[in-house]
C-alpha cells in the first residue's frame, strides 16, 4: 500500500501552494474565460448566456479584422528582422566575440521594462527634438512622424521591440551554436567547404531545433505586444497601432464589454496554440537534413 | 620574427575585422540610446527645444532628477520647462519594492516545493501532473488577465498589495520546470543517508535541497525579480490606485499627464533611468550569471 502511493502523502504537501496558484489563477480563469466568451457581461450585472453571439459579431467586425491585420504587420516585420539580425549577431558572437561583457551589453535592453524602452524611443523618434530626426535632417532626409503617422506606427513599434529583443534572441542562437561539435566544422573545412557552403549544410540544419523554439516563444511573445503600443501610440493614429491584445484591453476596460473582449482572447489564444502547432510540426518535420 | 608570429596567426583577416567592426556597431546600436537618455536627463528642459542634436546635456542642470525625486516645487518645476506634472516617485519605488519582492520569493519558494515533489519523490501520476503544470505554460496572459481581474475584484482586493501579488505568488511552470531540471541531477547519496520517514523531507528539502541548489536558485530568483520589476499590464489592471502604483504605471501616468506637445522630456528620462537603476544594479553585480542562464534557461 504505501509503497504503491510512495511519497504521495508528502509530495501533496509539497505541491500544494502551487496546485493552488495552479487552479485559481489558471485552471479557473481559463474556463472561466471561456464561459465569459459566451455571455454579455458588462462587469456591473451578471453575466448571460448569449451563445455564440459574440463570435459571430467578431466576425463581422471591421475592427477586429483591422486589429488582426496590424498585429500580423506587426509580428511579420518583427520575427523577420529580430530572427535574421539575432542570427547575424549570434554568429559574430560565435566567431569573434564570446565574451561576457559583449553578451552582457547586448542583453542590455531586454532587462529593461518595456515601458522604459518605449518612453526612450518616444523621445528619440520624437518628430521635432528627437534625435533620430535630427540626425536625418542633417544628412537631408525629410523629418518622419515615426509614431504619428499611420504608415510608421507599427513598423515603428515593431523596430523599437527588435532593438529591444535582438541581444536576448541572439544569446539563445548563440547558445545553440555552442552546442554544435566542432569536428564537424573541422570535416566540412577539410573537405573545401566554403564558409558558406558550410553555413547552410552544417550550421543552419543543426541550429534548427533552437531557431523552432526561439521561433515559438518570439512569435507567441510578439502577437501579445501592448506595452509599448500602450506607452507610445495607445492604438493610434486612428487604429494604425490597435494591435489585437490592445483591442481586448479596451474592450474590457473602455467599454466595459467584458464578454466580447473574452471571445476576442479565446481567439487570440486558439491563434497562438495553432501557430505553435505548425511551427513545431513543420519546421521540426525535416530536422535531420545532415547525413 | 614578426612575420612568423604573423603567420602562425590565422591569415589575416579581413573578415575577422569587419566582424569586429560589426560587433562594434552592434554595441554602438545598443548602448548609445541609453548614454542619449543620460544626456537628456541631465539637461534643462527649455534647453532641449533650441539643443536637440548637441552631444552633451544642453544646459546642465541636476533639476531632472530633483524633479523626480521630489526636491523641486512645482514652480521651479514649471520654471524648469516641466509640465507640471509630478510622479510620486518614492510611493511608487517603495511599491515596486514590495511588489517585486514579495511575488518573488514567493514564486520561487513555492515552485521549489512544487519542483522537489516532481524531482525527489515518488508518486502515482507525478508525471501526468507534471505535463498538466507544463502545459499552462502555452496559455497567453492576457487569456487568463481578464478573468483574473474579475476574480479579484469579487475579492474586493482590486488596488491592494494583495491583488496585485497573487497571481504571481504560487508558481509559474516556468520556475517548477527550471529547479526541477536541477533537483532531478543531485545525487540522492546524501538524501537516502537522512530518510527514516515521511516527516523528514522537510528536513532534507530546507537543509540538502535548498543549500545545495543555491545557485540556480539565485539565478531564477534573479530573473524572476527583473521580470517582476518590468511587469506592466497586470499592475496596470489592478494597481492602479497611487498607493499601490508601480513604477512602470507610475512612468506612463507621469507620461500621459503631460499635455501632448509639451512633454517634460528630461523629466521623463531622469524617471526611466531612476526606474532602471535597479536592474543596472542588478546587471553589474551578477550580469554574468544572468547572461550564463539565458541559454540554459530558454525561455524568460
Amino acid at each position: 500500500m504505501t509503497s504503491r502511493l510512495g511519497d504521495l502523502k508528502i509530495a501533496l504537501f509539497f505541491i500544494f501552494p502551487a496546485v493552488i496558484g495552479f487552479v485559481a489563477f489558471f485552471l479557473v480563469p481559463t474556463i472561466r474565460g471561456i464561459y465569459l466568451s459566451f455571455t454579455e457581461y458588462s462587469i456591473l450585472g451578471e453575466p448571460t448566456w448569449i451563445g455564440i453571439k459574440n463570435y459571430t459579431a467578431i466576425f463581422a467586425d471591421e475592427l477586429f479584422w483591422n486589429a488582426m491585420g496590424v498585429t500580423l504587420q506587426y509580428v511579420g516585420l518583427n520575427i523577420g528582422f529580430q530572427t535574421v539580425i539575432a542570427l547575424g549577431l549570434a554568429l559574430l558572437m560565435h566567431r569573434v566575440a564570446k565574451s561576457t561583457f559583449v553578451r552582457g551589453a547586448l542583453l542590455l535592453p531586454f532587462l529593461v521594462a518595456n515601458v522604459i524602452v518605449a518612453l526612450l524611443w518616444f523621445w528619440m523618434l520624437d518628430y521635432q527634438l528627437g534625435i533620430v530626426n535630427e540626425v536625418m535632417s542633417w544628412v537631408g532626409l525629410p523629418r518622419v512622424a515615426f509614431f504619428g503617422s499611420e504608415q510608421w506606427a507599427i513598423p515603428t513599434i515593431a523596430f523599437v521591440n527588435v532593438w529591444r529583443h535582438m541581444g536576448y534572441t541572439a544569446l539563445l542562437i548563440f547558445a545553440g551554436l555552442q552546442s554544435i561539435p566542432n569536428h564537424l566544422y573541422e570535416v566540412a573545412n577539410l573537405d573545401g567547404a566554403s564558409p558558406t557552403r558550410t553555413f547552410w549544410s552544417v550550421t543552419m540544419p543543426l541550429l534548427r531545433p533552437v531557431l523552432v523554439l526561439v521561433l515559438v516563444v518570439t512569435v507567441i511573445g510578439s502577437f501579445q505586444v501592448f506595452d509599448t503600443v500602450a506607452v507610445t501610440t495607445n492604438g493610434g493614429p486612428v487604429n494604425a497601432s490597435r494591435v489585437i491584445q490592445m483591442y481586448i484591453y479596451q474592450k474590457a476596460f473602455g467599454e466595459s464589454d467584458f464578454g466580447y473582449a473574452s471571445a476576442l482572447s479565446v481567439i487570440l489564444f486558439v491563434i497562438l496554440a495553432l501557430v505553435a502547432f505548425v511551427q513545431m510540426k513543420f519546421l521540426k518535420g525535416n530536422e535531420s537534413d545532415l547525413d | 620574427m614578426t612575420t612568423s608570429t604573423i603567420s602562425r596567426k590565422k591569415p589575416l583577416n579581413w573578415r575577422r575585422i569587419g566582424a569586429w567592426v560589426l560587433v562594434a556597431v552592434a554595441l554602438a546600436i545598443t548602448i548609445a540610446p541609453f548614454l542619449w537618455m543620460l544626456r537628456t536627463a541631465l539637461s534643462s528642459n527649455s534647453a532641449l527645444a533650441s539643443n536637440a542634436g548637441n552631444l552633451l546635456p544642453a544646459d546642465f542642470s541636476w533639476g531632472a532628477f530633483k524633479r523626480v525625486l521630489g526636491l523641486q516645487t512645482t514652480e521651479e518645476a514649471i520654471a524648469d520647462g516641466g509640465s507640471g506634472a509630478a510622479i510620486n516617485f518614492w510611493l511608487y519605488l517603495r511599491n515596486s519594492i514590495i511588489f517585486a519582492t514579495i511575488t518573488t520569493a514567493g514564486q520561487v519558494f513555492f515552485s521549489a516545493m512544487a519542483a522537489y515533489a516532481f524531482a525527489r519523490l515518488r508518486w502515482p501520476g507525478r508525471n501526468k501532473v507534471f505535463a498538466i503544470f507544463l502545459t499552462t505554460m502555452m496559455v497567453p496572459p492576457i487569456f487568463t488577465a481578464l478573468p483574473n481581474f474579475l476574480m479579484i475584484k469579487n475579492l474586493g482586493l482590486l488596488n491592494t498589495m494583495a491583488g496585485m501579488s497573487l497571481p504571481f505568488l504560487f508558481m509559474t511552470p516556468f520556475a517548477i520546470f527550471f529547479l526541477r531540471q536541477f533537483f532531478l541531477s543531485m545525487s540522492r547519496e546524501v538524501e537516502e543517508a537522512a530518510m527514516l520517514d515521511g516527516a523528514k523531507h522537510l528536513r532534507i528539502f530546507f537543509q540538502i535541497v535548498l543549500p545545495n541548489a543555491a545557485a540556480p536558485i539565485a539565478t531564477l530568483a534573479l530573473l524572476t525579480f527583473i521580470g517582476q520589476w518590468n511587469e506592466y499590464f497586470w499592475p496596470l489592471l489592478v494597481g492602479q490606485d497611487e498607493n499601490v502604483r508601480v513604477l512602470t504605471v507610475g512612468l506612463s501616468v507621469f507620461k500621459s499627464q503631460s499635455p501632448q506637445g509639451a512633454l517634460d522630456w528630461s523629466g521623463l528620462m531622469a524617471g526611466t533611468l531612476v526606474a532602471a537603476l535597479p536592474i543596472f544594479l542588478l546587471f553589474i553585480a551578477f550580469g554574468k550569471k544572468v547572461v550564463n542562464s539565458i541559454g540554459f534557461s530558454g525561455i524568460k
